[in-house]
């Protein structure tokens, strides 16, 4: 009797929850996959059933390989940098340098302004010419370049502001991290003879490993996520050179209406995002394990 | 002369202050150019007068005051929901027993990868059904049922021992006076780090808010600022840079004033 009561209570407190994730998470992911299958919808000509060819016909996509090839080395890109500056900067912020505080509020504050403001700033700061970046290089006799302009360098330049936006924030988790390990243990280093960067490398940096597997996964979903800055500053171009995958799904869908191409396209993004849950979990059941 | 731990400890605070000032140059050139007439944009004469008319000029070309109401509307009513929501899902999984709880669980952290950001063709497919297309709700309702903050409250609310809860009982409390007077009170730190962390999430949420909105009524900032800045404005930098400012100054003043608690928030949140 108890525990029936215990039943319908607990499922009464989760239902409310349950019904928005079903509707927002897992119809969505279902139906995504489903609508793949289908033609995009028109007033006059509804939805026809078509099997595997939108898959064939994105096989067969140059710009979709571009998008997804360009997400991988904005991934790699992104994360290695933001992760080796993070770990920098907690160390720096660590240490009892001269006003820590305030290194700390520098390298925090781009974490909380709005990615959109981000990029406004950063577009000023790449106008060629007349913006900071080539005003500078004009310092040491540089050349105006259009940074966003030219697609060998559009990818790099939206990378850098990823880097910018992120670093900060990964930088707090090393840092709760680093103000947890023992003093002791670079007192014993130091009497063994133990150098700076050999300590970092054989005591710092594998204690940090907990840490640095968290924010690795934090980092390559924004990787997959986070695409405001795109739509601001480059709008994909110039010649899809800086467009990611999300980026191009929201341009399928909500600029050319191909509501099933999206679709198409949104399912290979789950399926990459389902790629990194597995992972994810095996390096969460490893992380029990250290604990 | 400088001895070598002296001198290591100057390198590495002056590397520190180098990269800190490096970080800081984007935002320093956006406030400078905001504050100086735009024949000063690129010009860096600090003796260039200031002035506060890129300002009155940003407020008077774009409805801000509309679009701040709107981001308070959303912030507001996403937050209030999470909390709501959350608050009794996590209550729940941490203190009933019930038929397809793990499997329940599980699927909420389903949404910890499939974020409603990735799957905006279907919910905006949804939703437009619903004859929800541009209104502030579309543009809440993927987000409020959060499996971070269930995940959040749930191992929070594991931690209350039970005898507290027993305490209450005999006290005569129910399951919801029990939730109301053990649990909420001593999950409070906790619920201002969820609190900071959603309303910093949500007031820089751009790409699905862009999707929904069609029309003044229902842009928050940051798509105000993006319409703002992507059309009729020419390039005047100057006063793009104090539209910039206006949309994120409440956060960055807030951040500014309650900095550690900030931090706080975000570590808490993040390593559950």
């Amino acid at each position: 009797m108890e525990d029936r009561r215990q039943g319908v209570i607990g499922w009464l407190l989760l239902l409310p929850a349950a019904v928005l994730l079903a509707a927002f998470t897992h119809y969505p992911a279902v139906a995504t996959l489903w609508h793949s299958l289908f033609t995009t919808g028109r007033p006059n000509r509804p939805a026809r059933f078509i099997g595997l060819d939108n898959y064939r016909a994105l096989a067969d996509d140059p710009v979709f390989w571009k998008a997804l090839v360009n997400n991988g080395w904005y991934a790699l890109g992104t994360i290695l940098p933001s992760i080796a500056l993070a770990i920098g900067m907690a160390l720096w912020v660590d240490r009892k340098l001269a006003g820590r505080g305030w290194l700390r509020l520098a390298y925090f504050t781009p974490t909380v302004l709005p990615m959109i403001a981000v990029a406004n700033i950063w577009l000023f700061f790449y106008t060629p010419d007349y913006g900071l970046l080539d005003q500078l290089r004009g310092l040491f006799g540089g050349a105006a370049h259009n940074w966003l302009g030219s697609p060998g360098t559009v990818l790099g330049a939206v990378m850098a502001v990823a880097i910018w936006k992120e670093a900060g924030f990964f930088m707090i988790f090393y840092l709760a991290a680093l103000q947890q390990q023992s003093p002791e243990l670079r007192e014993a280093a130091a009497l063994e003879g133990c150098g700076r960067w050999q300590f970092f490398r054989r005591v710092t940096f594998p204690l940090l490993m907990p840490t640095t597997l968290f924010v690795l996964v934090n980092a390559v979903i924004n990787a997959f996520r986070l695409v405001d800055h795109i739509v601001v500053m480059t709008r994909g171009g110039p010649d899809n050179a800086s467009s990611l995958l999300l980026f191009y799904i929201y341009e399928t869908g909500f600029r050319y209406w191909d509501a099933a191409y999206a679709a198409t396209l949104t399912a290979v993004l789950l399926a990459l995002l389902a790629v990194l849950a597995v992972l994810q979990f095996g390096l969460l059941e490893r992380r029990t394990h250290y604990q | 002369m400088l001895n070598p731990g002296r001198l290591d400890t100057l390198l590495n605070t002056l590397a520190a202050w180098l990269l800190a000032l490096l970080w800081l140059l984007p935002l320093a050139y956006a406030v400078w150019s905001a504050f100086h007439p735009t024949a000063y944009s690129a010009r860096f004469d600090p003796l260039a007068p200031l002035t506060l008319d890129n300002f009155r000029a940003a407020w008077a070309a774009a409805p801000f005051p509309r679009y701040f109401l709107n981001t308070f509307s959303l912030v507001g009513g996403i937050l209030a929901g999470q909390l709501v929501l959350c608050t009794l899902a996590a209550y729940a999984f941490a203190r009933f027993r019930f038929p397809g709880r793990d499997l329940a669980f599980a699927a909420v952290l389903v949404q910890l990868m499939i974020m409603p950001d990735v799957v905006l063709v279907e919910n905006y497919r949804t939703l437009h059904e619903m004859g929800l297309a541009d209104t502030l709700t579309a543009m809440a309702l993927p987000y409020v049922a959060s499996a971070f903050g269930i995940f959040l409250l749930r191992q929070t609310f594991k931690t209350v021992p039970k005898e507290l809860e027993e305490a209450a009982r005999i006290e005569g409390c129910g399951a919801m006076g029990v939730l109301w007077r053990v649990y909420i009170p001593l999950a409070k730190p906790v619920y201002l780090a969820y609190a900071l962390v959603s309303v910093s999430y949500h007031w820089n949420n751009f790409l699905w808010p862009l999707v929904v909105s069609n029309s003044v009524e229902t842009r928050p900032l940051t798509v105000g600022l993006a319409v703002f800045a992507g059309t009729d404005q020419g390039i005047d930098w100057a006063i793009i840079n104090a539209a910039t400012l206006i949309s994120s100054a409440p956060l960055l003043v807030a951040f500014l004033l309650f900095q550690r608690q900030f931090v706080q928030s975000f570590l808490r949140a993040g390593i559950r």
